[in-house]
């Protein structure tokens, strides 16, 4: 049995990689699968806070890489599941101090061990988007329904599709289920189609995210809040079950108009 | 740029390269204006090879040097130049530049049966092209799939897009009035053909193929009818 590598990426920064990546950990740890999360995001590391394990950093992926401690050192555990792991990210080193084969060696070693790796890439297309992609298997791209994440998304999406890894899968998070919108928001339905890209998932915007990460509990440890209620889904899509998208409002809405679009999509 | 300057200087692909063609009046001016246009769309001449055109004008081999260097300060190769003047073609063969330029000749005496249409070369982009990338030619550029926003199709000929047009397209880059832009739904966030931009962007109602065009000196876009031609 051989790991699967998921790369969170976007593009553009503050679209909920992070928040992703932790979430989905989560997600598929309670499905009592093997999970180690890499946080990519060298120097600007946050994986560790919103998994609420910054204070038992000891080594960091670039301690592992150049050869400071075993890979299982930097593990660290996540004790409120039986097997979560987080690869947290150095601090005070630059990006380049990775390289994209570095990568693909270290998820390849870590390919035995567990069922899932996932990567949480930095914002932007330089090295460390570069470091992530390197080991995908699976490429999910982030984005919210807002003209210049959708415009960096699509990027993000050509260039994954240029270096050979996709076709990526997209998450649409921070979704607005009122119909109110601001002046740079796009709808649900233009955003899929512009990227035309296959949906893995809806996160709806939901103030418990904030709540959760700020408190190191991501939110899909809890029963209720409806973004963790997607994430799970998500995560159930991603071990192949067939998951219908939730209802997020009345009749009508954009969650059942977008329900109704990804079914006669076919899939 | 003014009309006259087109006028003076005509740009088209050969198989070799660019062809400049410049037409009579003072060299300083024609080479003033030819910078000109070069550093407007200095990314589609950069490394380019350039030959040069100049009818019966006698040319000082002093021209033709201070010209390669300039060109070649841009990336750009000047290495063969036209001329039916002797003195032309002798200075520029003391600077090492050919005279000639090998046209097509052979391949025409392959004899084509009546009934084939030749045609014209067109790069064929089976993909959508996405924010960020872009496609550049001097051919004619057909595109299956959509241009997204922030897209960039670059054509010296015409654009067809089997998709959503929604990103940049220039069509005619080198000067080409005649070049034309197809989509199956035109809403393109700059539209440019020659020189001619696109005024009024496009109003609601429901997509359907169009074409654009310059009809006196303005871009106009009309429902996309195939008329027999
Ligand atoms: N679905 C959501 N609802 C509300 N807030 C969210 C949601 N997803 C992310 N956020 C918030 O957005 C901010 C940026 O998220 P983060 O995951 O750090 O983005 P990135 O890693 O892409 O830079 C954080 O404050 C996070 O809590
Ligand atoms: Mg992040």
């Amino acid at each position: 049995m051989s790991a699967k590598v998921v790369t969170i990426t976007s593009g553009k920064g503050g679209v909920g990689k992070t928040t992703t990546t932790a979430n989905l950990a989560v997600a598929l740890a309670q499905q009592e699968q093997r999970v180690v999360c890499i946080d990519g995001d060298i120097g600007l590391r946050n994986l560790d806070v919103i998994l609420g394990l910054e204070n038992r950093i000891v080594y960091d992926l670039v301690d592992v890489i150049e050869g400071r401690c075993r890979l299982k050192q930097a593990m660290i555990r996540d004790k409120r599941l039986p097997e979560l792991y987080l690869i947290p990210a150095a601090q005070t080193r630059d990006k380049s101090a990775v390289s994209p084969s570095d990568m693909v060696r270290l998820c390849d070693e870590l390919r035995n061990e567990v069922d899932w790796i996932l990567v949480d890439s930095p914002a932007g297309i330089e090295r460390g988007f570069k470091n992530a992609l390197a080991p995908a298997d699976i490429v999910l791209v982030v984005t919210n329904p807002e003209i210049s994440a959708v415009r960096d998304a699509d990027r993000i999406v050509g260039l994954i599709e240029a270096e050979e890894k996709g076709p990526a899968k997209l998450i649409l998070n921070r979704v607005n289920s009122s119909l109110t919108k601001r002046g740079d928001m796009i709808s649900a339905e233009d955003v899929l189609e512009l990227l035309a890209i296959d949906l893995i998932g809806i996160i709806p915007e939901d103030e418990n995210v904030v709540v959760a990460s700020n408190r190191g509990q991501p939110v899909t440890l809890s029963e209720k809040a409806k973004a963790g209620q997607a994430f799970r889904n998500i995560a159930r899509r991603l071990l192949g079950e067939e998951v219908p998208y939730m209802n997020l409002d009345e009749k009508g809405g954009l969650f059942d108009r977008l329900s109704r679009m990804i079914k006669s999509g076919g899939d | 740029m003014s009309n006259q300057n087109q006028s003076e200087i005509q740009i088209k692909g050969i198989r070799e390269g660019l062809l400049v063609t410049v037409s009579d009046g003072k060299w300083e001016d024609i080479q003033n204006s030819l910078l000109l246009q070069i550093q407007e769309k200095e990314k589609f001449f950069k490394g380019a090879k350039l030959a040069l055109e100049v009818g019966i004008r006698e040319m000082h081999a002093a021209e033709l040097g201070v010209l390669r260097d300039r060109l070649a300060d841009r990336d750009i190769g000047l290495w063969a130049v036209l001329s039916s003047s002797p003195v032309t073609e002798q200075n520029a063969q003391v600077l090492g530049l050919a005279t000639k330029v090998s046209t097509p000749k052979a391949e025409r005496k392959i004899k084509t049966p009546d009934n084939t249409i030749p045609g014209e070369n067109a790069v064929f982009i089976n993909r959508t092209v996405r924010s960020g990338f872009k496609v550049l030619s001097h051919e004619h550029i057909v595109v299956m799939g959509d241009v997204n926003p922030g897209g960039e199709i670059i054509a010296g000929g015409s654009i067809i897009i089997w998709g959503k047009c929604r990103g940049l397209v220039h069509a005619g880059a080198d000067g080409d009035e005649t070049a034309v832009i197809c989509a199956l739904e035109l809403a393109p966030m700059h539209l440019r053909i020659a020189n001619y931009f696109a005024t009024s962007p496009k109003g609601k109602g429901k997509p359907q193929p169009e074409l654009a065009k310059v009809v006196n000196g303005q871009v106009v876009a009309e429902t996309w009818k195939l008329k027999a031609r």
